[in-house]
Parts: structure tokens; C-alpha cells; sequence
């Protein structure tokens, strides 16, 4: 990206950055150390960038770090336009502000949907270069040169003719002072340095040594700790506390009452969690006593007949192709609810005075925090701070708030800065679940074997029902039909298929459902890939070859899947036993396909490896997209095989990670990945490659074995892992 | 009254004997390093070492471990020195890192028993959970320690 654009003054102007310490991350190129807090005697030059006098130049990105990468990628991409000292940065998490925000997108200041980089490439890039033509343009006059005579480089401005140079901080102040340019030049890609290299991370050096500040680990003076106790009905509420149950119990402080749960204050949280445990707590009837996942399943399953649905995509008549078609193929689909499981549980320090109320967790949406902060405690946004920590993983469950507010309530009563902690009990029975999931898919194929029609209907809870009614409209859950759809092609599709029609039908549910790694796009992805794999079957042919030839419209999918056939050696020998499956699908407009490798003995299957490719346009870090590639497949895998959460009496059956089986290192599968060169637009990566490993994995077990998997997760159809 | 070393210094804990070492660790002595995903035994996030020995602090009550010697991973080294750590930082093994002190110190401790693993005693050793998947590098910087 170069040439001349106009700046947004807003993004670069909008200043007030409050950064707190600890949370700091440096750069460790020139000697590993964790900035203790931001440098005395800075300058701002705009909401992203305070350089110090000593030249140190503190970066504020405007996403928080949960492993994904991104405040390196982000970092990297302001350092490098600005010209600054890459191993004198200093990067650190945004506080709330508007400044943080794209509102031409969402209302919300976040870090999720694989949006940061998407999100921020180019205003950071503008906001670098409009700071990089203003340090110059101060040094030009101190020189009394022209400004086109200079640059910058490694967090210095040179005069080429003179050979004479200065560093940033000592221009930073003049700079400051200056009009900020309405015309920018961004850097040419020649002049970049670090975009498209495989930087280190920023934050890795702090989480070898224990030194990472997560949620879990803020300490501030006064700090009281505190558990909570939920309503074991999801929804529910608190008839009665019995507060003499737990008298005399050591160092607790104060039991609060918050909606549908308690919270035991006390002077640690091992004293806080055995109170709360021992606390005799009744609570109110629901209208969702009896209810659970069989009968949610079996409505979901009564519903795919329904006459009446919500029509996402209409091309061409699905149902005339398919009446009229020489073959049809159908089957149905499902998925269940599952966890997010961040292996750090839920947590959110706060601290409510008399002048305002400060929040120390690990969010990936300042603006919901903030809002619930305005609502409990009645200060304005003026008096709300939050200081974002590093996130013990993420994956769409910390965008909510249930964290936040009870520990808000509880600083309020007891006047002391508290931290609240989950258990991991209660992380895991009062979590926001990817919605079980039920579809229909039915084809036509004419009699040469090709696809003429198809008809796929979703039904399920809407994820968009409760953070996001605007996407939930007219009975269409915009979530419920993610990873569908492509902006590659101009039929809005991948595949050649000329006539589809996809409807979605909605099922309430009393169960939280929330916003799990790539939302619906990790059910669609297995529900349609699957079923490509079942029409190819049937027509005889080749799963790879019967995809390529619906792909011909799309050159980018084709090339993508074709990468990832020939990194598997689709189609060569393979040891007895063993059998790969393919699956594509693109998401976060990224495309993907992968190919598993897996083997079956008595029922014993292992997922020997995978191979990976993607296109995701434009590449900031290419190390960062390969780990995310590894470790979301991993991910993804963990949850098609064992993950499950079910539902008995209104309440989650599962409670830890004895009941709720994750993928651990000896199930693990090498992962292969490969990423394609493109000139397309930049991709989201975080979730990318999410929704084609279920359908890889299961079209795999179906080569190997002929039993073809439909509901998810596989351990239910007998499989043991290992 | 229970008496322990903890990365070499001297601590004696005035609590009740059956608050786990992992909270002895994390909200009395300061060391967050170590962290809580289960309180079961199930993650090994907790993981640290008792006389030589991998445990999961969180299901070992402190009155059990009276004289012992602990060791966490702010104990490895003072500046990201160790073998281990090196390994880490150049496979970038970390993403959310929040199991990898954990897991450090898990593989730390089968090194020190086999110093050259297999590929099946790496299997059979990393039982620790990381959500983020890192499970491939993980394997990668045990193969790179143990030829450091
Ligand atoms: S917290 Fe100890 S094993 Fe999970
Ligand atoms: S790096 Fe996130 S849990 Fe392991």
C-alpha cells in the first residue's frame, strides 16, 4: 500500500492515553526487559505513539494481546512507516477510548472476529506517516532544510545532503506543535522493513520468565479477593443467602448479592472460594428447570421440516433443481453447544471510589466494559478506567461483561479494590456457548454426476439475538449463516453451483450463547464440506477433483486448494490404515483448505497430520499466521472430538476439564502450513482455519473407513482419541 | 507453621495446612508466574517443582510440604537464560501463554530425568493443557533444549 491519501485527523489527533504500568511489553531485540511504566517526559503524537526524550518510542496498539499476535503485527506496522527504532519500542494495550475505535465498522472498541489487522493496517499506516512527516518537517526547520531532503530512519531524521541527523526525541516536542498534514506519502514496500517479516513477538519474552501481568495476576493496594456463585440454572436467580452459614469463617469480608449469583469477599481467594462453596445459598425457581439439550436437539431436528424459514440466499430455484434433478442427496447435520474454556478462567479487578471507578481485566471489548461500568457505578465515561491486561486466551468469550459487573458491584460494597476469580467450575457453567446447531443439506446432480441445485437449512439459537440485535433481523441470524459466502467471486459463492437456496430457522434457547472462534462459520464450514464430501461420493468422484471443478470460478479458491493438496500428497501411497480428507471454506475473508490425515484401528482414531493453506491477502507477520494456523486447527480439532456441553434440569452436566476432555500434546497432529501470495485484500486470521477441520477430520474418517460422521463430537459415535 | 524454600529463599507460611501451595504461591508469596486453570490436577498450569520433582501445586496441600525445596518459574533464571526458556523464545512457542509456565516447567523437569527425549517421552510427560494449541512447538523446543 503506497501513494497519497487523506488523513483522518480524528484517528491522529484524538490523544489522553493513561497507560498502566506493568502492562508494558518491550521490544526485546536489544536486551529483554519489561518496561516498568511509560517514560517521564514523553510526547504524545497522536492516540498511537508517545516518544521520549532518551528516543524511546512507547506504541499504543489499539487491540489487546490473547495470543493471536496482533499488538506485534500492529506495533510493526506503525514502527516501520514511522521509521522508528524497532528495537527501542515499547508496546502497550489501549485504554478505552474513541480514538481506539472504527466506528465506519462496529460500535464497539474490541479485539475479536479476526478483525485487528483488518481493522488497522491502514489507519495505523495513515497515523505513522502523518507523525513520520511531522517529525521530519520539525527537523527540516530546525535545520532550515527542506523537508523533502529528509527522512527518518531508526528512530532518527537525516538530512541525506548534509549527512546530519537527530533523534526523535529531541524533535518530538517541536513536532507535536505542528499542523498535522492534510496529504500523506506512505513509505513505498521497497522502504519497508519489517512488514512481511517474521518478527518476534513482543510479548513472548514475558510469558517464558511468569513475569506477563494477566487478569489473574493484578495486585493493587487494599486488594481484597472474592468467588462467586452462580445460579446453577442458566439465567437464574438468588431466593435467600443464609450469611450465618459461613460465620466465622476466616477472612471473609462481606457476601454481596449480585443478579443471579453471590459473591464471598474475603482476605484471599482460597478463603473466598471455600466460603462461597460452604455459604448455603437458596435459589429461585426458573421457568427452565426442566429443560435441557435432548429436547432442544430433537425441536432443532422437528424444525427442518418447518414451513416457515428465514431465507439467507436465493439463487436460481434450488427447489425446481432438485425436484427435477436425475439424483438427490440429503442428509442432516449437528452440532452441540461447546465451551470457549480460556485456560486463564474468568476474571476483572475493579475499584469503585468516590472519584471514580478503575477496571484492571483481560477484555477483548473495552466498550461493553465501560458501558457497564457507566451503568453500576453512575460516573461518566470521564471517571472509568480500564486498563486492559494480557488475556489467558479469548475466543469471542471475553467480549461479555458477566465478569466485569459482579466485581464491580462487590468493590462498590465493600470500598475496596476486589478481585473476583471464577473457578473454573463456574467459568465453565456460566460460559456464552457456540449454539448447538442442527442443518439440513439436500442436491441435485444431473445424470453426468455435476451439481445443479442445493438447498441447506440452519437451525439453532441466534448468536446475535443478545450483543448484536441489528445482525438479527427479520428471523435471520446473520451468524447463523457465516462462512457461506465470499467476496472473491461475483455470484457471492466459491462454488459453481447454480441454483442454492440457505434458510435459517430460529430456536430459542435459556442457554447464553456467545461468539466461539469463527461463530458460525465453525458449524457451517463442517455442515457444508461434509456434505460436498457426500456428494461427491455419490457421484463417483474424486472429493479433491469434485471440488476443483466447482471452484472454477474462483482462481484465488482454487489455487488455495490445490496447495493444500499437493502439501498432503493428495492422491500418493499412504501407510495401511491411514486415509486423508479435504475440506475448504473461506472465512474472515480468508480461504482455507485443509487436508487431514488420520488412521482408525478398533475404533482408536488419530489425526496424524494436517496440511494447511491459506490465502489471506496482504501478510504482516508470516510466523504469527503459521502459529495461528497450527494452533487453531488444534483447537478446532479439540472440539470436533470431545467437546460438549450438555444440558440437564436448565443447567450445564459439565464442570471441568475432567467432563469437558480437551486435546492434549500426544493427540496433537503435525500441522503443515502453507501461505499463499496474494494481491487480495487482508484476511482475518485468528479464526481462518476453524470451520474446515471438522469436515477435513471427518472426511478423513470416512475414507478410512466408511462410516460417515454427522454430529459432532465424534467421540459420541464411539471414536476414542488416541 | 509450615517452613519451605522457595527458589532458594527461606519462606515460613503461618496458614492453615490445607490451603494449596498454588495459592500460597500466587496470593502470599507473590509468585504469579505460576498459574490456576483447574484446581483439579487436571491443566498443569500449576505446575512447579518439589524437591526436584514436577507437581501440580494446585492438589498439594503447604502443610504437606514442610522442609521441602520449591522451585517456580521466576526460579529458572534471572534473565530468560535457561535452556528452556532459550528454546521457547526461539520456536515463539507462547501464544496466550498462559499454560506455559506450566508447561516449562513441566519439560524442564523431563529433561533433567531424560536430557535426550523421544518424540514418545515427550507424549508421555506433556500432559499439561494449552487451549491456544501450541503443542508442536512446545515438542520443537524440547528437541532444541535438549540439544542446547
Ligand atoms: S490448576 Fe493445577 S492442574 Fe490445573
Ligand atoms: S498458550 Fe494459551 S493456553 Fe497455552
Amino acid at each position: 500500500m503506497s501513494g497519497t491519501i487523506a488523513l483522518d485527523r480524528r484517528a491522529l489527533l484524538k490523544g489522553g492515553v493513561a497507560l498502566g504500568s506493568g502492562l508494558l511489553l518491550a521490544v526485546p531485540l536489544s536486551g529483554p526487559v519489561l518496561a516498568a511504566a511509560g517514560p517521564a517526559a514523553a510526547t504524545d503524537l497522536g492516540a498511537f505513539l508517545r516518544i521520549a526524550a532518551d528516543d524511546t518510542v512507547t506504541v499504543i496498539v489499539p487491540v489487546v494481546e490473547m495470543g493471536q499476535g496482533a499488538m506485534t503485527a500492529l506495533a510493526v506496522v506503525i514502527v516501520d512507516e514511522l521509521g522508528a527504532d524497532w528495537s527501542r519500542v515499547a508496546v502497550a494495550p489501549p485504554p478505552a477510548g474513541t480514538a481506539y475505535q472504527r466506528p465506519d465498522v462496529t460500535k464497539y472498541q474490541l479485539t475479536s472476529g479476526s478483525w485487528s489487522v483488518r481493522l488497522w493496517y491502514a489507519p495505523l499506516r495513515t497515523a505513522a506517516a502523518a507523525a513520520r512527516t511531522m517529525l521530519v518537517a520539525a527537523a527540516a526547520k530546525e535545520w532550515g532544510v527542506d523537508a523533502a531532503s529528509c527522512a527518518t530512519e531508526a528512530g532518527r531524521v537525516l538530512h541525506r545532503p548534509s549527512g546530519r541527523s537527530i533523534g526523535f526525541g529531541a524533535v518530538a516536542a517541536a513536532a507535536a506543535r505542528l499542523p498535522v498534514p492534510e496529504k500523506l506519502v506512505l513509505k513505498a514496500a521497497a522502504d519497508l522493513t519489517l512488514i512481511g517479516r517474521s518478527v518476534p513477538r513482543v510479548d513472548v519474552p514475558s510469558k517464558v520468565d511468569g513475569s506477563g501481568v494477566y487478569g489473574i495476576d493484578v495486585t493493587v493496594p487494599g486488594m481484597v479477593h472474592a468467588a462467586i456463585r452462580h445460579a446453577p440454572v442458566y439465567g437464574g436467580g438468588v431466593r435467600s443467602v443464609d450469611r450465618a452459614s459461613i460465620a466465622g469463617e476466616p477472612g471473609v469480608l462481606a457476601v454481596v448479592e449480585v443478579p443471579g449469583a453471590v459473591v464471598v469477599v474475603a482476605e484471599s481467594f482460597w478463603q473466598a472460594k471455600a466460603a462461597a462453596e460452604r455459604l448455603d445459598v437458596a435459589f429461585a425457581p426458573t421457568p427452565h428447570d426442566t429443560a435441557g439439550t435432548d429436547a432442544l436437539m430433537a425441536e432443532e431436528r422437528r424444525k427442518l421440516d418447518a414451513p416457515q424459514a428465514a431465507r439467507f440466499r436465493s439463487v436460481g430455484d434450488a427447489a425446481a433443481a432438485i425436484a427435477g434433478a436425475a439424483r438427490v442427496v440429503t442428509a442432516d447435520y449437528s452440532v452441540p453447544f461447546i465451551h470457549h474454556a480460556t485456560l486463564e478462567p474468568m476474571n476483572c479487578t475493579a475499584s469503585v471510589t468516590a472519584d471514580g471507578c478503575t477496571l484492571w481485566v483481560p477484555t477483548q471489548c473495552h466498550t461493553t466494559a465501560l458501558e457497564a461500568a457507566v451503568r453500576l457505578t453512575g460516573f461518566d465515561e470521564s471517571r472509568i478506567r480500564i486498563h486492559a491486561t494480557l488475556l489467558g486466551g479469548g475466543f469471542g468469550r471475553r467480549i461479555h461483561t458477566d465478569f466485569i459487573e459482579p466485581a464491580i458491584l462487590s468493590s462498590k460494597a465493600v470500598g475496596r479494590p476486589v478481585k473476583l476469580l471464577f473457578t473454573r467450575e463456574e467459568d465453565m457453567q456460566h460460559g456464552f456457548h457456540r449454539p448447538a446447531m442442527t442443518a439440513r443439506l439436500t442436491a441435485s446432480l444431473d445424470a453426468g454426476g455435476g451439481m445443479t441445485g442445493l438447498s441447506m437449512r440452519v437451525v439453532g439459537p441466534s448468536v446475535h439475538e443478545h450483543f448484536w440485535p441489528a445482525f438479527f433481523k427479520d428471523g435471520l441470524d446473520y451468524a447463523a449463516v457465516m462462512g457461506l459466502t465470499t467476496k472473491a467471486t461475483s455470484s457471492g459463492l466459491h462454488y459453481r453451483i447454480p441454483a442454492q437456496h440457505v434458510d435459517y430457522i430460529y430456536q430459542p434457547t435459556h442457554v447464553p450463547i456467545g461468539y466461539w472462534r469463527s461463530v458460525g462459520a465453525s458449524h457451517n464450514g463442517f455442515f457444508m464440506e461434509t456434505f460436498i464430501d457426500e456428494v461427491a461420493h455419490a457421484a463417483g468422484a474424486d472429493p479433491y477433483r469434485f471440488r476443483r471443478a466447482l471452484l472454477q470460478d474462483s482462481p484465488r479458491g482454487l489455487a488455495v486448494l490445490d496447495k493444500a493438496a499437493e502439501l498432503a500428497g493428495w492422491g500418493k501411497p499412504l501407510p495401511p490404515g491411514h486415509a486423508r480428507g479435504i475440506a475448504f471454506c473461506e472465512n474472515v475473508d480468508s480461504i482455507v483448505a485443509e487436508v487431514a490425515e488420520v488412521s482408525v484401528v478398533e475404533g482408536r482414531l488419530r489425526v496424524h497430520r494436517v496440511a494447511a493453506a491459506i490465502d489471506c491477502g496482504t501478510v504482516i507477520n508470516p510466523d504469527t499466521v503459521v502459529m495461528q494456523m497450527q494452533g487453531g486447527i488444534v483447537n478446532a480439532l479439540s472440539a470436533v472430538l470431545g467437546e460438549e456441553i450438555t444440558v440437564e434440569d436448565g443447567r450445564c452436566v459439565q464442570s471441568n476439564f475432567h467432563d469437558y476432555p480437551v486435546l492434549r500434546l500426544a493427540d496433537a497432529p503435525v500441522v503443515d502450513v502453507h501461505i499463499l501470495r496474494s494481491d487480495g485484500p487482508i484476511g482475518g486470521v485468528g479464526e481462518a482455519m476453524v470451520p474446515t477441520l471438522a469436515p477435513a477430520v471427518g472426511n478423513a474418517i470416512f475414507a478410512a473407513t466408511g462410516q460417515r460422521l454427522r454430529t459432532q463430537p465424534f467421540a459420541r459415535d464411539g471414536l476414542t482419541v488416541g | 507453621m509450615t517452613t519451605l524454600s522457595v527458589n532458594g529463599r527461606k519462606h515460613a507460611i503461618m496458614l492453615p495446612a490445607d490451603v494449596p501451595l498454588l495459592w500460597v504461591l500466587r496470593d502470599h508469596l507473590g509468585l504469579t508466574g505460576t498459574k490456576y486453570g483447574c484446581g483439579i490436577g487436571q491443566c498443569g498450569a500449576c505446575t512447579v517443582h518439589v524437591n526436584g520433582e514436577p507437581v501440580r501445586s494446585c492438589t498439594i496441600p503447604v502443610g504437606e510440604l514442610d522442609g521441602a525445596a520449591v522451585r517456580t518459574v521466576e526460579g529458572l533464571s534471572p534473565d530468560r537464560s535457561h535452556p528452556v526458556q532459550a528454546a521457547w523464545i526461539a520456536e515463539q512457542v507462547p501464544q496466550c501463554g498462559y499454560c506455559q509456565s506450566g508447561m516449562i516447567m513441566a519439560a524442564v523437569a523431563l529433561l533433567q530425568r531424560t536430557p535426550a527425549p523421544t518424540d514418545a517421552d515427550i507424549d508421555a510427560a506433556m500432559t499439561n493443557i494449552c487451549r491456544c494449541g501450541t503443542y508442536q512447538r512446545v515438542r520443537a523446543a524440547i528437541h532444541r533444549a535438549a540439544k542446547a
